[in-house]
């Protein structure tokens, strides 16, 4: 029986686990904009680091 | 500049997009349309972004219509207090709002601003809310700046300082974190529950007692968090003496919780904590859905966010920057070109154009003598003014609207919902029922007297009751916002059921978007190309507005140019003499109505014709007033009455015509016909119709872009479907048909549970099946009739229209 007991405990534990992460991955503003990131991953920054370290080296 | 007038019409500009009809300017082989949109692409070239135009195919954002607004004052000490959000001094952040933002290249210029300017640290964008944050290195560079940077690379920043605004996205965050905790303890308190009403053996009672007292302590967090506000609201509205649907809530949440306990405490039952946190997690559900807002759009602007928030002022040595607000009568001020005039004043330069669009819907520029006065609202045309001060901002002519009491009354207050008519209804044929059991019970079995009655205030607790308005209203808030219509809040849909009188503005309303100029008279091709490059010389606004009406052909060599202030212009081409001006200074002999809005022609003395300001009509507005029969019950224009007999052709004869309306005016008209017993949707679209809109019951304004300035309203209609406003106003009656019916299933279900209540019968196997299976027919009911209903209704509104952008690009 005490083992029922233990699980149950457990997967309470994990439920709040999971609660805890909602609330905190709603409030760190995960949710806030849902189109912009799904662009932002588009861009090629690759490219733009190199136009910048180009321009660093024209300047110095 | 190179200035081209031999120009294919194809052809658009490489920035933004707009056909370069007037002038072209190119680099390589680039064309641009303006100065501005090249100024833009030269700044993104030397700062090798040019990545901005392969996302999109020409995404920037015309400059031609936006002024040379300074943002110096955004430094000031106070000013720069509230707008930033983080401000030390070496690291500040901030955020602008950014009407413009539209496409993939607006995010990945505006994200990589940090390579125009290295004192910006990081910009991030917030698309949904239109909105850029830009952390900065406050030593080396400003707010204001960086406002300005914005500006140049055509995002201009909207500055609006009202703190309100900041916090919007507040409340729904808290609403989310109460429905996840409500969500998790329902289930855990279901999976706890099952063993129970599967069977548990007899021996298994310390099980038993562990997962009741699990249960109990799940359930706290909903009580005292998730369902707080039914208390709270509950106990408001009782203080106040009224009844709404939060008081029998709340008494049935209370009930459940406190018999649970009382069963748990006394090994009586596993209690009804199951069907508690599921009745608190469907109610949120509801309140969720009902939620609804649209982010990007503004309902609640006041004149505040159109003013200017700073001006010019003459600091006895120089002009400074100052908030509008504290001006003061007898202040010196300077305005712009197309800038907005604060506050009521009297002109101290020579002459000004003002136009008054916004204030009174007359479009045609008014001229302005040193010494006269102009009105708050405003928009200077033409070369820049100094202005005296006569009034201060809130108690000028315009905005002293804003200081009637329609404005300081809470809205909400002013409407009875249905939801509360039925609520209080409800609760009465309860209690009914709660004291006829009591005596009943108290002749029969006293000892469970109380147990019974606890049960009747259980299932009494009206959930579906409560999540029929939400469901229904929020799902017609939706398809009404897919058909171009935004509403405010799913409770106006209400409020639209009940209209019985419409009235509209005129300018921007029924008529649609800039002014036309018409040419009537006989000119061939070589004559109106001629008068396009003389009016092309002169600065006048009329002229301005002439030279852009005509499209541009062959070229034609202007001599001999002339400007006689006040009269007109003088040029020849090809041996010939054109005069181009009034009808005095042309030499027109003949009578016509007013004739001050008329440009006549003449070429070599004789009279050709004449350029007339016109506004088309949308062309939906006829069908629209036929279709609204005696609904459509008024016409309130700011305009003269030169458009009277336009007007008459489209409005039947008991509909009243009324020009020269002031915005008190029409507010006072709105409330003239509420005294009647008559509900009122007033349809406008300026700053003018601002009282209007907020004193009749619902206010909608018209608008083609939503960007632009709406004034506070209940709604906002995209001026192509105006047509279909008849038939929003049919689906919202469709949902308040709906609604009740909703009302009716949720009273079936409250009956069948108080039948098991009454008769003692109501064991937590039977509620936890009950609660959840009402809800759910409600909603489900609400949802799909309303989809049914808007999906019937919906197919002809979608064939008027074809211009407006999918509601997604919006969001």
């Amino acid at each position: 029986m005490s083992i029922i007991v233990l699980l149950v405990f457990i997967s309470l534990a994990i439920a709040v686990l999971f609660l805890g992460a909602f609330i905190w991955s709603m409030n760190s503003g995960q949710f806030d904009d849902t189109y912009g990131p799904s662009v932002r991953m588009l861009y090629d920054d690759k490219k733009s680091r190199k136009h910048d370290t180009l321009n660093k080296d024209k300047r110095s | 500049m190179e200035l081209n007038t031999l120009v294919d019409i194809e052809i658009k500009c490489y920035h933004c997009g707009e056909p370069c009809a007037d002038e072209q300017h190119a680099i390589d082989d680039k064309v641009f349309c303006c100065y501005g949109c090249k100024t833009v692409f030269e700044i993104i070239r030397e700062n090798d972004l040019c990545e901005y135009y392969s996302f999109d195919e020409r995404p920037g954002v015309t400059l031609r219509h936006v002024s040379e607004e300074t943002y110096a004052y955004l430094d000031a000490p106070s000013v720069r207090k509230k707008l930033m959000e983080f401000d030390s001094p070496a690291f500040g952040r901030v955020w602008f709002y950014v009407p413009a933002i539209h496409c993939i290249s607006c995010i990945w210029l505006l994200e990589n601003l940090q390579r125009i300017s290295k004192d910006i640290l990081k910009s991030e964008v917030d698309f949904a809310g239109k909105r850029v944050r830009i952390d900065f290195n406050t030593t080396h560079i400003t707010p204001g700046k960086l406002a300005n940077l914005l500006a140049s690379l055509g995002y201009v920043p909207q500055i609006n300082l009202d703190v309100e605004r900041k916090q919007q996205a507040a409340p729904n965050k808290a609403l989310i974190t109460k429905l996840a905790v409500a969500g998790f303890s329902f289930g855990n308190i279901m999976m706890l529950s099952f063993p129970e009403y599967l069977g548990l053996d007899d021996t298994d009672t310390s099980l038993r007692m562990l997962f009741s007292y699990l249960n109990i302590m799940l359930a706290l967090p909903v009580i005292a968090y998730s369902g707080r506000d039914y208390f709270v609201n509950a106990w408001h509205s009782f203080s106040n003496r009224q009844i709404n649907i939060d008081v029998p809530i709340a008494a049935g949440l209370f009930a459940l919780f406190a018999r649970s306990v009382f069963d748990i405490s006394l090994h009586i039952g596993p209690g009804y904590l199951d069907s508690l946190t599921g009745l608190v997690f469907f109610l949120l559900i509801g309140r969720w859905f009902q939620s609804k807002t649209y982010e990007s759009l503004a309902f609640d602007r006041d004149y505040k966010s159109y003013f200017p928030l700073a001006v010019q002022k003459w600091a006895g040595l120089d002009w400074v920057p100052v908030v509008a607000h504290d001006l003061h009568v007898g202040d010196q001020i300077k305005i712009r070109n197309i800038e907005i005039v604060p506050a009521d004043s009297t002109l101290l330069s020579k002459e000004a154009f003002i136009d008054y669009s916004f204030v009174t819907g007359e479009s045609k520029p008014v001229k302005v003598n040193r010494g006269d006065l102009i009105y708050a609202g405003g928009r200077l045309i033409g070369l820049p003014i100094e202005l005296c001060v006569t009034k201060k901002i809130s108690q000028s002519h315009l905005t002293s609207l804003w200081n009637n009491q329609v404005f300081q009354k809470p809205e909400e207050s002013r409407y009875k919902r249905n939801i509360d008519k039925a609520a209080r209804a409800f609760t009465w044929v309860v209690m009914g029922i709660a004291l006829l059991t009591a005596i009943v019970w108290y002749l029969y079995d006293p000892s469970r007297l109380w147990l019974v009655l606890t049960s009747v205030l259980m299932v009494a607790c009206p959930c579906a009751l409560a999540l029929a308005a939400p469901f229904t209203y929020g799902s017609m808030l939706r398809a009404f916002g897919r058909q171009g219509f935004y509403l405010k809040n799913a409770d106006v849909i209400e409020r639209l059921a009940g209209i019985d009188a419409i009235v509209f503005d005129k300018t921007g309303t029924i008529t649609q978007g800039a002014d036309q100029i018409k040419f009537v008279g006989e000119l061939d091709n070589l004559e109106l190309n001629a008068a396009r490059q003389l009016t092309a010389s002169s600065t006048h606004p009329m002229s301005t507005l002439i030279t852009k009406s005509i499209q541009s052909g062959a070229q034609v060599q202007i001599s001999d140019f002339k400007e006689h202030p006040g009269k007109g212009i003088e040029g020849k081409f090809g041996g010939r003499v054109m005069k181009v001006g009034s009808a005095a200074y042309v030499g027109f002999r003949g009578t016509m109505e007013d004739m001050s809005s008329k440009v006549f022609v003449a070429v070599e003395g004789r009279v050709c014709g004449y350029f007339r300001m016109e506004t088309a009509l949308r062309k939906e507005v006829k069908g629209l007033v036929a279709r609204l029969q005696d609904k459509c019950v008024a016409l309130l224009s700011g305009d003269h009455a030169s458009d009277e007999t336009r007007m008459k052709t489209i409005f039947p004869a008991h509909v009243n015509l009324l020009f020269d309306q002031s915005p008190h005016d029409k507010l006072a008209y709105i409330s003239n016909l509420q005294r009647k017993e008559r509900k009122i949707m007033m349809i406008g679209d300026g700053l003018n119709d601002s009282g209007a809109l907020k004193q009749s019951d619902v206010g909608v304004a018209v608008t083609d872009d939503t960007g632009v300035f709406t004034p506070a309203c209940d709604g906002i209609l995209f001026g192509a479907k105006l047509g279909s406003l008849d038939h929003f106003l049919a689906l919202s009656k469709s949902a308040t048909v709906i609604l009740k019916i909703g009302f009716g299933i949720s009273f079936f279900y409250n009956l069948i549970a108080l039948s098991f209540a009454v008769t003692g019968h109501l064991t937590p196997i039977v509620a936890a099946i009950l609660m959840p299976i009402s809800s759910i027919t409600v909603v489900g009911f609400s949802t799909m009739a309303v989809h049914w209903v808007t999906k019937s209704l919906s197919s002809p509104v979608s064939v008027i229209s074809d211009t407006v952008d999918s509601p997604d690009s919006i969001q």
